[in-house]
Order: structure tokens, then sequence, then C-alpha cells
């Protein structure tokens, strides 16, 4: 605090500056504005130079065409997207809470080489071990179903370090250690002070784990194969080859599938930030 | 069980000012409760994240065909993979792509965090949270917009372009370099808010002092930035610069969606893109985990180098 009060060295923000932070905003946004101008226009108006720059009347009409194109299930496939992520979610903050608070607090064998092995092999890229992952998956007869994506990502190296980092700086040693003077249990500890102590940040864990799960390619793309158990990733590359160069088919899924982002990141939007920042100062 | 661990508890404070350094951690706690805590996360990490990065050296060594039958054929595959084409062509363009894609994109997240520090900026929380939103979108609706936008016939940038006195439109599909930037562009348009971040926190985390004996010695605002910020960044810059190899080495997604083999002279096809290709498209799996360790040689070499120039800039004095 004391640091922040000496702080009159800061000049006035040049005009210049807030002009350029204007443009990041536009450019942050245009993409989506587009995908709306786009879908919402006739190919003709969008072919013509220029283009027009202003919605057009037709979303509705493209909208139910996604939604009924013809082999693509799109409520299907954001229904699986929500599922899945959810799943994925919650799982991952409930291991990796357990496993950091573990990591973090407890003192047992073998306990520091572990997590510096695990660290370690974060920085593998994950591309490396995908093809022996797909045997596996198959082998457990998850293939072309939604556990496939759910089970491999039900705790992640990631997220268990960084409830690792939070439950070691947000939780004062003599906490716990007065708890357990007082006769609580470790289980008893973890649910009634660990768990209601990080829940913020197993909150934002939770968030990037599905964002990370509604977002991904790759993985969905091996393992699924019918498209009734498509990820909305995976349908909306469907829109592509089967009609062509219909732009506003194409734009307009990608805003039904961007949109639910969108709406969860104007409550979230602060809450990623912060853990971003928290996160780079730690990492 | 409870009722041993509460007789312990009484020693343990001493124990810990004895060794602090030892173990950071709760001592009164019974410590073998962590086993039954981590076992979860080590049975998921052991079966579904370390178990199969093994089993793909093993079968890198096989020529390995999932239908058919399976035979040892030892170094074969990095030899035929050394002596592929494909293999040198997907490492040029992921490279070029690798850096069109995080070099500028770190010079301007440096600028936007050096802006964005400025406690006098009004709607600084406003701001901040704009530049995530790129971030949370996907991969596949990102390439969907970015290739109508630098479309050769229609696209908005070749308007501009146009209309800035450009005398052709430029094919941003078939021309080689002209598909690295459009791809390269997609990748900055959705990390550079979230770098910019991350260099905006270590900003703020470096002591006030610092600027004020550095203005004391009569340093410029300028002088201050080249001297003071960016040497105390040089951690940062280092892990963006991992991060970003990793993330760069992974690039899929944007180049498939453009053309599935990488293009007509597979001008934008990248090592994942060869991967999956030869994996699970020609059901060479040897030979595709064969590729999956050369990236990971790839990554592990320039971790180092990175690690050694980052270290040895801060030997030299430059702090």
């Amino acid at each position: 605090m004391a640091t922040k009060l000496k702080q009159p060295r800061w000049r006035r923000v040049p005009k210049r500056n807030y002009f350029l932070l204007g443009v990041i905003v536009f450019l942050s946004f245009f993409p989506f504005y587009w995908m709306f101008v786009v879908s919402s226009n006739t190919n003709a108006e969008i072919s013509k130079s220029p283009p027009s720059l202003i919605p057009g009347g037709r979303f509705l009409v493209v909208a139910h065409k996604v939604m009924s194109a013809q082999g693509v299930y799109f409520s299907r496939a954001l229904l699986n997207t929500f599922v899945v992520g959810i799943s994925i979610a919650l799982a991952q903050v409930v291991f990796s809470a357990i496993a950091g608070f573990a990591f973090a607090k407890l003192d047992f064998k073998g306990r520091k080489g572990l997590i510096l092995f695990v660290v370690g092999t974060m920085m593998l890229p994950s591309q490396l071990g995908i093809i022996p992952l797909f045997m596996l998956v198959k082998n457990l007869h998850m293939i072309d179903s939604l556990f496939g994506l759910i089970v491999p990502a039900l705790v992640t190296a990631f997220g268990v370090f960084w409830m690792r980092q939070i439950i070691d700086a947000q939780i004062p040693n003599e906490l716990l250690e007065a708890a357990s003077i007082d006769g609580a249990s470790v289980p008893r500890i973890f649910f009634s002070i660990v768990l209601p102590i990080v829940r913020q940040s197993g909150f934002v864990l939770g968030l990037f784990a599905f964002l990370a799960a509604w977002n991904d390619y790759l993985w969905p793309t091996i393992v699924l194969q019918s498209p009734k158990h498509f990820t909305l990733q995976v349908a909306l590359t469907q829109l592509k080859p089967m009609y062509g160069l219909d732009y506003g088919l194409q734009m307009g899924g990608a805003f039904l599938a961007t949109a639910p982002l969108l709406i969860l990141f104007l409550f979230v939007g602060k809450k990623l930030v912060t853990g971003v920042m928290d996160g780079a100062v730690k990492g | 069980m409870t009722k041993g661990e509460r007789g312990k508890t009484s020693l343990t404070p001493w124990k810990k000012t004895r060794k602090p350094e030892a173990f950071p951690g709760v001592r009164s706690l019974n410590g073998k409760w962590g086993y039954l805590y981590v076992a979860p996360f080590i049975f998921m990490f052991v079966v579904f994240g370390l178990a199969p990065v093994l089993y793909s050296v093993y079968i890198s060594f096989f020529h390995w065909d999932p239908l058919g039958s399976s035979n040892f054929v030892g170094l074969r595959n990095f030899n035929n993979l050394l002596h592929d084409s494909d293999f040198w062509l997907s490492i040029r363009n992921t490279f070029s792509i690798w850096g069109l894609s995080t070099f500028p994109q770190m010079f301007m997240a440096i600028g936007l965090a050096n802006i964005l520090r400025n406690t006098r900026l009004r709607g600084k929380s406003f701001f901040r949270t704009i530049l995530l939103v790129p971030n949370i979108t996907s991969v596949i609706a990102i390439t969907i917009v970015f290739s109508q936008l630098f479309g050769r016939d229609f696209g908005i940038i070749n308007d501009i372009l146009s209309w800035a006195g450009l005398g052709h439109h430029i094919d941003f599909i078939e021309g080689v370099i002209p598909s690295h930037v459009q791809i390269a562009t997609m990748i900055t348009w959705r990390w550079i808010g979230y770098n910019t971040l991350i260099f905006l926190a270590s900003m703020l985390a470096i002591p006030n002092e610092l600027y004020e004996s550095a203005s004391v010695d009569g340093a410029t605002k300028r002088q201050q930035f080249r001297f003071v910020t960016l040497p105390q960044l040089k951690n940062t810059i280092t892990f963006v610069l991992i991060v970003g190899t990793i993330g760069g080495l992974q690039v899929f997604a944007e180049p498939q969606q453009l053309a599935a083999d990488g293009g007509s002279s597979k001008q934008f096809l990248t090592l994942t893109l060869f991967l999956y290709n030869q994996a699970f498209v020609n059901n060479k799996y040897g030979y595709a985990a064969a590729i999956g360790i050369m990236i990971t040689f790839i990554v592990l070499i320039i971790s180092t180098v990175n690690f050694f120039i980052s270290r040895k800039i801060s030997n030299d004095g430059t702090r």
C-alpha cells in the first residue's frame, strides 16, 4: 500500500495512448461483430466492394439454417460441449485442490521429488503422447464417446501445480496448525478450512478448464466420429465443406458457438484477468 | 487415526523452527494422508500422461500399422524422417509462423503493458478485461472469420490494401509468406492480450525504488524503460518465449482449417498437422510417433538455449 501512495511520478496519460487502446478494443471486438454482420447479410452484400459493414436482417434465418443443417446436430453439439466442459471443470477443481493441498501442506515421503517431476513433464508438448493416448482410449471403448474427452482430462499437472501455489500462498500454516491442535482431522481441515478459502481461485481454475474444453479441437476431432457426439468445434468444421462458399452459414455457426462464451465472459471476465495476472507473478 | 495425530502435535512447532527450509508445510498434520490425497492425481497422471509418452518412444521404433502388423525397425523411422522433404518443409513453416507470431506480438504486448501500468489511466480495469476477450474464443471460429477477412477476392483486408494503393490482391492462402502472415495474425490476435496481462503483472511487481533512484540519477522515461523495466522483465520474457515455443509447435487447427493437407504446395503444413496426418489419415503410427519425439527435442533445445541466454544476460550484469 505504501508504495502505491508514492506514485505521483506518473505523468498524465497522453491522448495517443487512449487512442491506441481504443484501436485495440476495436480490433478485439471486430471479428465478433463481423461474424454477426456476415451471417445477417446476403452473400451478395458481403461480396461487393466495399462490403456492407452493418448487420442485415437475416440472422434468425441463418441461425435456423445452422440449427437444422442436414447431418449437423448443432444444438446437440452445444449440449455435448456443455457436458464435457462442466464435467472437466468440476473434476479438475476437486482433484487439483485435493492434490495441491497435499503437495503444499502435508509432509509425506517423496513429496518434493514428485512435484518436481510433475512440473518437469509440463514442458513436454502434448502431442508427444497423443497416439498411445488414442490407442488407450480405444481399448477402454471410449472412442466416439464424450467419456473419451472427459476421462483423460479429469486432472492435469497444471491444475495441481496451480492449486499448490495458491494454497501455499493463501493459507498460513499457523491456521492449519491451530485447527489440528484443536483436534480437527486432515479431511476435516481440508473440507472446512482449505476449500472455503481457495473457493475463488478454484473457480478461476474451473473457468480456465471449461474454456479450454469448450475450445479444444485436436483431441475431439481424433476421438469423435459420429456427428451426434460432436462438440461445437468439430460441428463447426462440418458447416464448411457441406455448403461450399456460404460464408453466412459458417459465420452464423461461429457466432452461435462463441456467443455463450461472450455472455459468460460478461460475468467472469474480471476474475479471469486476476487469474492470469496472479499466475504470472508466481510463474 | 486422528487420535494418534493429536498426540504428536505438541512437539512439532519446535521442530519447525529448527529446520524451516526442509518442509514448508504444516508439521502437525499427519503426512500419511498425503499419499491418499495425491493418489487419484498420480494414478491419472501415470495412466493418461506418463504412460502414453513412454509408449510413444517405444512405438517410434516400429513400423506400426494399427490395422495390420507391426514390426521392429530400429531407428529407420527417424532416418526416413530426416530424409522426408515434408518434414523439413513443416519445420520451415512452423518456425516461420512461430517467428511471425511471437516477436511482433511480444513487442506490442510489452508496449501495451507499459501503457496500461500507468496508475493515472482511466478505465484500467475495463481495458484489462477487454484484452482477454479474444483469448476465450475458439480457434475454429477465429479461423472462419479471419479466412473470410483475408479472402483473396472479397476480403476486407485486401479491400483496405487496395484502398491504400496496392495494385493487386494478395492471395493469403496460396502465397507462402502471406499464408504464414494470415495464420500468425490469428495467433497474435488471440494471444496478445493474454501476454500483455502477463507483462503487466510483472511490471507492477517491479519495486518503485528502482525508478526513483533512476530518476534521481537523471534518467529519462525512455531510459528508465530501457535500463529498469526491460531488465526486470527478463524472466517473464523467457517464460513467454518458452510457452510461445511450445504453443507455436502445436499450431494445428488454423492450417488444417485453411486446407487439411497444408495447402497446394504444403506451404502451411505445420509439424503438428504433419503428425496428425501421418497418424490419423495415413495410419503410420510409428512414423508419427517419431515426429512427436522430434518436436519434443526441438522444444527442449529451444528452452535450454533460452534459459542459458537469459542466464548469461544476468551474469553480464545488465541487471
